[in-house]
């Protein structure tokens, strides 16, 4: 497409960006409002950062959904890294058309459905809830975002580096571990950190197959926001806000150091 | 020593393709098919089990008797009580209605970012990337705060004079519109911008050297080449909208509800199961379709080497 821009294309890139910042910004803001009214700016304080340490019950929440997105992000990035090698690797196996429906179908599904169906089959199971089964369901969910994340990289790379290693005698786990995985490394690290973003963010999937002492920071947040809004909730917000921040600088910083700038996120390339 | 290295080759492979096959059979394939199987039950009380319960240890005579005690009450359910029709509907036309607005909003967009020149255009992709990182719930949560009564849209719009009165925008259609749209808006620019993209310019100036207007040219040419796009974005928006609860939840009515929070409501208030996953079996047939398609929009991108 031919370069330059005309006003109405800097107009609409202008609006556009406007409208995805703006809402952020303002939350960021008014999380340093004085004010206890949250319409009503009172000047700048850090009282209700302060006023979250004392909130166990956030803090608790908090501490549970950064177990859950740590363990099930790491579950995710190994399956979902093996699950992109079969899908670029290993051509016409049996099973394929399936496979990758299932790997595509959780990218759009519903949440309200997996959700459902996965506390179903728990319940079905008679598997006690908590923990470790919230992990499962995140772990689910977010490794199809890693498989479409390593799987685009898997397929843009050279793939004469790994015949080479294979004809000089290396055998087929070692070349993956030593000429393989590193080639693939920034888009792993991004893939971990969507699937962990992904996993901290969820309400509905949480909601559905979580049990006593697994409450999550959005489940806590959400039934805190029906309530109204309140100065705690923009300060924990900004902190989940800067978190996320940090991570995706990073992980676009070892992306660029490692693959000369390509940007890896969402599964539309 | 060449036949261990290929057993052990082999093993590698159907370890790499079994674990995430069977992972992905477990946890999403077989909960399905436990939601199909408890749509066609009957709830006796409000908790499982449900019958008929399926007996493997009465052989033959047990699989008879359960599928004979599965029955559609759950569905005729859905279809006496215009509540869940109407959610069905109100969630097809809101999910049409969004999609069309991302479309007309994303286009310019994307448009304007493929025109840039290449080294803002990867900062600009970041940009738009960027909010996809930061939490759904948080950013529905930030636009409550501008859209209350006394919040700070109300109040830019009385300063400018536009309204003289405070405007109620939550609980209501247009705040659901503007939840959507925003939250949404990556989906639709980012699958548009890649297929703008890779378009090739000299099209257009042989469309223009044969008298075509810009204008002309943009819808003969560039929209036609961009489909692929369109497609894949409208999709990538339009099958989870239908499905969706929090934006609504929180910035919608009470009046009409969408599907999401029918199901929602049926299973966390009214505790009924069985009726719960009949919304989502219907729900699922209305996407099989859309899923399929984006499926093969997928799948066909990455053979194709992109």
């Amino acid at each position: 497409m031919r370069r330059g821009l005309s006003a109405f294309n800097l107009t609409s890139l202008a609006l556009g960006l406007a409208f995805l910042y703006l809402p952020i910004v303002i939350l960021v803001v008014y999380s340093f409002n004085a004010s206890q009214l949250v319409t009503v700016w009172g000047g700048w304080s850090t009282r209700w950062y302060v006023a979250l340490l004392d909130d166990r019950a956030m803090l608790d929440a908090a501490a549970a959904s950064f177990g859950i997105a740590a363990t099930s992000a790491a579950a995710a990035t190994v399956l979902g890294t093996m699950a992109a090698l079969a899908l670029t690797r290993l051509g016409r196996f049996r099973g394929r058309l399936g496979f990758s429906a299932m790997i595509y179908a959780p990218l759009v599904m519903p949440e309200v459905i997996t959700g459902l169906s996965l506390l179903l089959m728990f319940v079905a199971a008679d598997i006690d809830r908590g923990f470790l089964t919230v992990t499962a369901a995140h772990t689910t969910l977010t490794m199809c975002f890693v498989t479409v994340v390593v799987q685009s990289r898997l397929a843009s790379f050279d793939r004469s580096l790994e015949e080479a290693a294979m004809d000089l005698g290396c055998p087929p786990g070692r070349t993956f571990l030593t000429v393989t995985l590193p080639l693939i490394a920034p888009a792993v690290i991004a893939g971990f950190l969507l699937a962990f973003s992904l996993s901290l963010d969820d309400l509905v999937i949480a909601s559905f197959t979580t049990g006593p002492g697994a409450t999550t920071l959005p489940m806590r947040i959400y039934s805190e926001v029906r309530l109204g809004v309140k100065p705690e909730i923009n300060a924990i917000c900004t902190i989940l806000i800067g978190a996320v921040a940090v991570a995706v600088f990073a992980a676009a910083w070892i992306s660029r150091r490692a693959a000369g700038g390509e940007v890896a996120g969402l599964p539309a390339k | 020593m060449d036949v261990n290295k290929n057993i052990l080759a082999n093993l590698g492979a159907r370890l790499v393709v079994w674990v995430p096959y069977l992972w992905l059979i477990v946890f999403f394939l077989l909960p399905f098919l436990i939601v199909l199987k408890i749509s066609l039950s009957q709830s006796v009380i409000a908790l499982p089990p449900y019958h008929p319960v399926f007996d493997l240890a009465a052989g033959w005579d047990g699989i008879k008797a359960f599928i004979a005690g599965l029955g559609f009450d759950n569905f005729a359910t859905l279809v006496s009580d215009s509540i869940y029709l109407l959610s069905y509907l109100k969630s097809l036309e809101v999910a049409f209605v969004a999609t069309a607005i991302l479309l007309v909003i994303g286009y310019p967009i994307a448009y304007g970012m493929a025109r840039a020149p290449r080294r803002v255009q990867a900062v600009l992709v970041m940009l738009v990337i960027l909010p996809f990182w930061t939490s759904f719930l948080i950013r529905v949560y930030a636009w409550i705060n501008i859209l209350q009564t006394d919040g700070l849209l109300n109040r830019a719009l009385q300063a400018l004079g536009l309204v003289s009165a405070p405007v109620t925008w939550l609980a209501s259609d247009t705040a659901i519109y503007i939840g959507i749209v925003y939250s949404y808006l990556p989906f639709m620019v980012l699958p548009l911008y890649a297929a703008l993209e890779k378009m090739d310019h000299t099209l257009l100036e042989a469309a223009a050297d044969l008298g075509a207007s810009p204008r002309a040219a943009f819808w003969r040419v560039t929209v036609p080449l961009s489909l692929p796009g369109i497609g894949a974005g409208a999709l990538l928006c339009f099958i989870p909208i239908i499905g969706e609860f929090v934006i609504p939840d929180l910035l919608g009515g009470s009046e009409s509800l969408m599907i999401g929070q029918t199901l929602w409501t049926e299973f966390f208030s009214n505790k009924d199961w069985p009726v719960a996953s009949a919304i989502a079996v219907v729900l699922l047939c209305l996407l099989v379709g859309p899923i399929a398609v984006y499926q093969h929009l997928q799948v066909g991108k990455v053979e194709s080497g992109g």
